[in-house]
């Protein structure tokens, strides 16, 4: 058994412990759902990115609990994801992308009809054992643009994250600040006329306060950072455990842009711009109206 | 037709001989010998630098060269394959425009574009050639390729074409992905998982017919199968397999390589440790010849019993 099937085998026993286990979606209902999902399967059950339904046919139900019991996510206007293809942008936090795998979670369990997300991940995650199959078969792809325009070209919904490692591995007094954004979506989005969907998450920022990110440290293990939380690295193995903090995914209304896709980058970062404005708007609004971290 | 084999002495040349004999006046030309050839077909042992080799062009009008005579051997010193694929193949080509030849046709290699962790996940013909960058050995068969393609640009009047195959696998094949799948315990690199393609050794054959057909120029990616990963295909294969860890593979297959004891030299691992997906639409539109075999049909020769 390698790491993450260990780690998944871990999930399956907390979420067989945990008690009201019943109100976690049921297997059927899970099946269900996955049946709804439209894919471009090969003869091999594989779509050529390798995405393997299933897959996640078999880790799905310790993901569901993991999103309705331990993140205990509340999702907020999904109405506005489209049925066609479009471009989710959200902020990026809490040092292990727990964030991602959420917000697709949020599209799959409670949007009807449910949609599967592609997200786009960071160029490390090919060389890096074990992560990369279990990312492919998950139908997470590696975020080059080209990958990116053929997704959208079958209507895929396609889950990117504009600040990358700089938000994933941000400390604690930068919590809720949108790091910069990369203009690599905006291009694409001008480029195919793909609507924007800001979604934002709340709640992730707190799963690993983070003090210090010791890049010397991350340098000589070959990790994209190493932050030092409260239990990390002191406590082996387990010591990004994110905290069960309650998570609120909201999804604003789609943006769309007209322009040319190869324009300077100054024109083409004062749309980006008005992107992040209006994610850092909803993450206020967001922080506004919670009351607890952990409720 | 009158074609032009050259490699023809090797396992694959032959086969691809005697295909294109069945309709085609085939000449081969190889250092090596070639036992075996069918009546009609004419072999010159000779080497296509020297003077000799050119008379072939000289007497007779040739309509179109095959190109398979490129050495992948990189047991092979870098001098000797320097000299025989570059130069060897710049000499080729000085026949071809010198002699009016209308069709020139390169086996080239999908491993070209090199298994990268940051390639894009379908290779497009375009893509960058950057097989050495990890593997420098094969910097003489990214130059020919690079070489026929320079080649392309400068002769409009030559139809010029070059394949770019996936994994050739065959029971007839010897190079490093038949032998793989050969081998009784096949190792696999921990925590990698890779999509891979194969070629048939048929279907290839097959295709270099169908680059034969008027029309058909530039640079074509080859498969017979659509993208599988590749703990599906071992599990197809049905034999055990090993995880081992990168680092630990990659020290013992140099060291096992230096001293001789393996036929996979290191930089391969590559090709199980990340995607190198070729985009096959344009064989698709242009050469139009559908791979006949499936996934089942190419490993069937190399299952457990």
């Amino acid at each position: 058994m390698d790491v993450v099937g260990a780690g998944i085998k871990l999930l399956e026993i907390a979420s067989k412990v945990s008690d009201g286990m019943g109100e976690v979606m049921s297997n059927g209902e899970l099946e269900a759902r996955l049946e709804r999902i439209p894919t471009n399967l090969g003869p091999y059950g594989v779509d050529p990115f390798g995405f393997d339904p299933n897959y996640i046919r078999k880790i799905m139900a310790p993901v569901a609990w993991l999103y309705q019991k331990y993140f205990r996510c509340q999702s907020f206007g999904l109405e506005n994801v489209p049925d066609g293809r479009c471009l989710i942008i959200g902020n990026h936090s809490g040092q292990l992308p727990f964030d991602a795998m959420m917000i697709v979670m949020s599209a799959f369990l409670d949007r009807d009809p449910p949609r599967y997300f592609r997200s786009m991940v960071e160029r490390f995650v090919p060389a890096t054992p074990f992560v990369s199959p279990f990312l492919a078969r998950c139908g997470q792809i590696l975020g080059t643009p080209e990958n990116c325009r053929r997704l959208m070209g079958s209507g895929e919904a396609i889950l990117v994250f504009p600040e990358g490692l700089r938000g994933l591995n941000k400390t604690w007094a930068k919590r809720y600040q949108l790091q910069r954004f990369g203009q690599g979506f905006m291009r694409l989005a001008l480029e195919t006329q793909t609507p924007i969907v800001p979604t934002v998450v709340i709640g992730a920022e707190e799963q690993a306060p983070t003090f210090y990110n010791a890049e010397a440290l991350a340098k000589a293990f070959g990790f994209p950072a190493f932050p030092i939380t409260m239990t990390h690295p002191m406590v082996p193995g387990l010591g990004l455990l994110p905290l069960p903090t309650c998570y609120r995914i909201y999804f604003g209304e789609p943006m769309s842009f007209d322009g040319n896709a190869n324009d300077e980058d100054d024109f083409i970062m004062e749309k980006v711009r008005s992107v992040q404005e209006r994610m850092q708007a909803m993450i206020d609004a967001g922080l506004k109206r919670r009351e607890h971290v952990f409720w | 037709m009158r074609i032009v084999l050259t490699g023809i002495s090797g396992r694959f040349g032959r086969r691809v001989a005697n295909r294109l004999h069945r309709v085609h006046e085939v000449i081969g030309v190889d250092r090596r010998p070639c036992p075996g050839l069918p009546k009609g077909l004419i072999h010159h042992r000779i080497d296509i630098r020297r003077r000799s080799a050119e008379n072939i062009f000289r007497q007779d009008e040739i309509d179109a060269v095959v190109h398979l005579g490129v050495v992948h051997n990189f047991r092979v010193s870098s001098e000797e394959l320097y000299v025989r694929n570059i130069i060897g193949t710049e000499t080729l080509l000085r026949y071809v425009s010198q002699y009016k030849v209308k069709k020139l046709i390169l086996l080239s290699s999908g491993d070209v574009y090199g298994p990268m962790p940051t390639n894009s996940h379908y290779i497009h013909e375009d893509a960058p050639l950057m097989a050495s960058q990890r593997f420098p050995e094969t910097r003489s068969i990214v130059a020919v390729d690079r070489a026929i393609q320079s080649f392309f640009w400068r002769h409009h009047d030559i139809e010029t074409v070059i394949l770019r195959p996936a994994h050739i696998v065959g029971p007839n094949v010897r190079n490093a992905p038949s032998r793989y799948l050969r081998l009784r315990i096949i190792p696999t690199l921990a925590g990698f998982d890779p999509m891979v393609q194969l070629t048939a050794e048929d279907d290839l054959i097959g295709m270099i017919e169908g680059a034969l057909k008027p029309g058909v120029r530039g640079v074509i990616n080859l498969a017979s199968t659509e993208p599988v990963p590749l703990a599906r295909i071992l599990k197809i294969v049905g034999k055990p397999t090993l995880p081992v860890p990168h680092p630990l593979f990659k020290a013992f297959l140099e060291r096992a390589w230096r001293y001789r004891m393996t036929s996979f030299p290191a930089p391969e691992l590559d090709h199980i440790r990340f995607n190198a997906v070729l985009d096959t639409s344009r064989s698709e539109d242009i050469l139009k010849v559908p791979p006949e075999r499936t996934l089942y049909d190419i490993v069937e020769p190399f299952r457990a019993e």
